[in-house]
């Protein structure tokens, strides 16, 4: 039997071993990861992203336990997780502690968490996140959770990946300058003020409140599809009933208080993005873009093979001695010496 | 390009909550460019040894200085057979008598640390049990 029909039969130890396939970029796990994919897409992917310390890990664990145990009883989902921390620039390695905040879920079936090093990607998630969510994906976990590293503002990586990204902010972080800045707020689809218990958390939530309503709603929303669905197509036109309006919740995770409305907001933004069509485009968006990846990275690769290496090296040396220009040696090396 | 990373799971099983060690040692592991799955305090045998099922990890790391090593190393590699991962080395460091040393490495324990032992003791034995196995796979 193949790995990946191992994994759709349920096995979880052969999941663990096609995930470390995909994070090593094996041939074994790309053909896997080939025979899956017809499987994939129907589980709903949050991203939680945010400061370190702000307690993402604790509200990651508190969600996957309500979606485990909905309080109706009825319907408890798969859940996957997958926990990002980062690798250190110096020796590679890295500490990956977000299972500390996730003893709950120990012994529970309906629950697979793996953690991993960033290994040197800068944009909050690691290069094989997205394969490896697509294994959880088609192994049939409903609900993925991903835990970006701790978050500071450009680490948006998470929002091109994610159907539904929440943000989680904490009391005492930083001023109001802070929450207009560009970056990491204007991606959130879900705003959590976290450690909502401790002071300041009430002028942390007015200021992400005042933040959201600076931006005019349907104007957010063109905002939200221009920076990651423009080459796509343009945003069709919304009407304001249309337009989703980001919500600020507040949460004391460790305590489990606020978590059932974070997990309700989550599952009305599925809802809302099934119902306006958001969910195809972003779908159509997030294949887009990893297409377009996947073919640069073909694309130059296979014509690495059509160049000698020291033709190659000569032109980086005109480059160096500014006999060439960049753009010029592109074209040389494109075209040849004619072009 | 496969590029391959030792992973480790450190874990502290049992009751006793002095974890200094186990952070040191996860500490030295990552500067020696390995990425290790740090668990935390009060795991169970069966919280060991599903942690090491989904992170996949080449080897674990147990930190014990209550005196309950006997209890608890043989359920950590009897699950972990039970999980098809006798590939797992398993290493044990903390307050570990001598006389008991012989037995847990009859047991399967690839490497016993009492106080004192240098880190790139530790380091390199995880390295050579870890590629010996990569060794004997292929």
């Amino acid at each position: 039997m193949s790995l990946a029909e191992s994994v759709l039969e349920g096995n979880r130890l052969a999941l663990a071993r096609l995930l470390t396939q995909i994070e090593n970029n094996t041939p074994e796990g790309r053909k896997a990861l080939e025979e899956l994919f017809p499987r994939t897409g129907r589980a709903h992917l949050v991203g939680i992203t945010g400061a370190p310390g702000t307690g993402k890990s604790s509200l990651v664990n508190q969600l996957a336990r309500h979606f485990r145990n909905p309080p109706d009883g009825k319907n408890p989902r798969w859940v996957g997780i997958i926990a990002v921390d980062p690798s250190s620039p110096f020796s590679g390695g890295a500490i990956l502690g977000d299972r500390v905040r996730m003893r709950d879920l120990a012994g529970d079936m309906g629950v697979f968490i793996r953690s991993m090093a960033s290994r040197g990607s800068l944009g909050g998630l690691a290069q094989a996140t997205s394969g490896m969510v697509q294994a959880l994906d088609a192994a049939g976990y409903d609900i993925i959770l991903i835990e970006t590293v701790g978050a500071g503002q450009a680490e948006v990586d998470i929002a091109r990946l994610a159907h539904t990204t929440v943000v989680v902010e904490a009391p005492g972080l930083g001023d109001e300058i802070q929450a207009i800045k560009a970056g990491i707020l204007e991606i959130a689809d879900i705003l959590v003020v976290n450690k909502a218990d401790r002071p300041g958390a009430e002028n942390t939530e007015r200021a992400l409140r005042n933040m959201l309503q600076l931006a005019h709603p349907a104007q957010r929303q063109s905002l939200h599809h221009g920076l990651f669905m423009a080459e796509v197509e343009p945003p069709s036109p919304q009407s304001e009933k249309n337009s989703w309006q980001t919500p600020v919740l507040r949460s004391v995770a460790t305590e489990g208080i606020g978590v059932s409305q974070v997990a309700g907001e989550i599952d009305r933004h599925r809802k809302f993005l099934e119902e306006s069509g958001d969910w195809t485009r972003r779908e159509q968006a997030r294949l887009g873009a990893e297409l377009e990846a996947l073919l640069q990275s073909t694309l130059v690769s296979r014509w690495k093979n059509t160049i000698s290496a020291e033709k190659y090296q000569a032109v980086i040396r005109e480059v160096v001695e500014r006999r060439l220009s960049p753009w010029r040696a592109v074209t040389i090396l494109l075209d040849g010496d004619e072009a | 390009m496969s590029e391959r990373k030792i992973r480790v799971l450190v874990a502290k099983p049992g009751l006793d909550g002095h974890d200094r060690g186990a952070k040191v040692v996860a500490r030295a592991l990552r500067d020696a460019g390995m990425e290790v799955i740090y668990t935390g305090l009060r795991q169970t045998p069966e919280m060991i040894a599903e942690a090491a099922l989904q992170e996949d990890v080449d080897a674990v790391g147990l930190s014990i200085l209550s005196g309950a090593h006997m209890a608890l190393l043989p359920r950590v590699l009897e699950l972990l057979k039970l999980n098809q991962q006798e590939h797992v080395k398993v290493f044990v460091g903390g307050i570990i008598p001598d006389e008991d040393v012989p037995r847990l490495l009859e047991m399967g324990v690839v490497g016993v640390y009492g106080p004192g032992t240098l880190t790139d003791q530790i380091i390199s034995d995880i390295r050579k049990a870890v590629s010996a196995r990569a060794a004997s796979e292929n």
